[in-house]
C-alpha cells in the first residue's frame, strides 16, 4: 500500500454536513483494504474530532496521512483553544450549550473517545488562536479496543 | 433475530432498506445522545433513538450499526432517510417509548453487548 494524503475543509457551524470528511475517509480506507478494526477506530476518532471542530471551534482543516503501518489524522481548528486540557479530557465534562446537547452531542465524551480510539493522541492548543489535535492509529498492531 | 423480527416486535414501519431486513442482528443499544453511542457501543447492530438528525445516520455509519429505529413516533426528514439509503442502512419508526422498545427486544433475545466490568 502506498502513502496517501487527504485534505478536508470542515465548515464552520454546518452541523448537517459534520461527519462528511470522516465518512469519506472510512470509505477510502475500506476500499484500500485496511483491516476493519483500524478503519473503525479511525472513523470514530475522526468523527468525534470533526464534530468538535463544528460545535466548538469555528471549523478548520483535517489532514489524513495513510502509510502502510499507520493512519495519522491532524485536525487543526480556528477555535477559542482549550483552557484546561486535563479537565477537558475528563469523561462527562463539557462546555457544550443546551443547543448542542439537543443535537445529541456535548455529553463530555468527545476528547476521551478520541483518545480511546486512537493509539496516540497529542493536543496542541493556544487560547484565542486554535487547537491542533494529532491522532495516530496503527494498522495491524492495534488491539486497544 | 433478524431485522424483520425487530420490525414486528416494535410494530415499526420500515422507512428505507426493506431489502436488508433478513439480516441477522444480535445486539442493540438505545440512546438519544450520540456521544454516548460513540463512547459505549461496541459491535451493536441496532440503534434505538428518539433523536432525529443526520448525525444519527453518521454515528451509525461510523459504528457499523446496520439498523436504526426511531422511537416515540419520531419521523426523520426525507434528507435523513436518503443519507441512510446511500449507506445501505435499514431505517424504521415505531411509536413505542424507549424503555418499552428496549425491554421487548431484550426479552426476545437481543443483548446489550457490553459487559459492566
Amino acid at each position: 500500500m502506498s502513502n496517501l494524503s487527504l485534505k478536508y475543509v470542515v465548515d464552520n457551524q454546518d452541523f448537517t454536513r459534520a461527519g462528511e470528511a470522516s465518512s469519506d475517509v472510512k470509505k477510502k480506507l475500506k476500499m484500500m483494504g485496511v483491516p476493519p478494526e483500524a478503519v473503525r477506530k479511525v472513523a470514530i476518532a475522526m468523527y468525534e474530532g470533526e464534530i468538535n471542530m463544528v460545535i466548538h471551534a469555528n471549523g478548520g482543516e483535517i489532514t489524513v496521512d495513510i502509510t502502510p503501518t499507520q493512519i495519522i489524522m491532524i485536525l487543526k481548528d480556528n477555535g477559542p483553544g482549550i483552557a484546561d486540557i486535563e479537565q477537558a479530557m475528563q469523561a462527562g465534562w463539557s462546555t457544550a450549550s443546551e443547543n448542542i446537547r439537543a443535537l445529541g452531542f456535548g455529553a463530555g465524551m468527545g476528547l476521551p473517545n478520541m483518545k480511546k480510539y486512537s493509539d496516540e493522541m497529542d493536543i496542541d492548543t493556544v487560547l484565542g488562536v486554535g487547537t491542533t489535535v494529532t491522532m495516530k492509529v496503527n494498522i495491524c498492531v492495534s488491539h486497544k479496543i | 433475530m433478524t431485522i424483520a423480527d425487530v420490525k414486528r416486535l416494535l410494530k415499526a414501519e420500515i422507512l428505507c432498506g426493506e431489502e436488508y431486513i433478513s439480516k441477522d442482528v444480535h445486539t442493540a443499544c438505545g440512546s438519544d445522545m450520540m456521544s454516548d453511542v460513540l463512547a459505549f457501543v461496541k459491535d451493536q447492530s441496532v440503534l434505538l433513538t428518539g433523536l432525529c438528525n443526520p448525525q444519527v445516520i453518521r454515528t451509525a455509519e461510523m459504528m457499523d450499526i446496520i439498523c436504526i429505529c426511531f422511537i416515540r413516533g419520531k419521523r426523520p426528514e426525507e434528507s435523513i432517510i436518503e443519507l441512510a439509503e446511500e449507506r445501505g442502512l435499514v431505517v424504521m419508526a415505531s411509536d413505542m417509548r424507549m424503555f418499552e422498545a428496549c425491554g421487548i427486544l431484550y426479552t426476545n433475545g437481543l443483548s446489550g453487548g457490553a459487559k459492566v466490568e
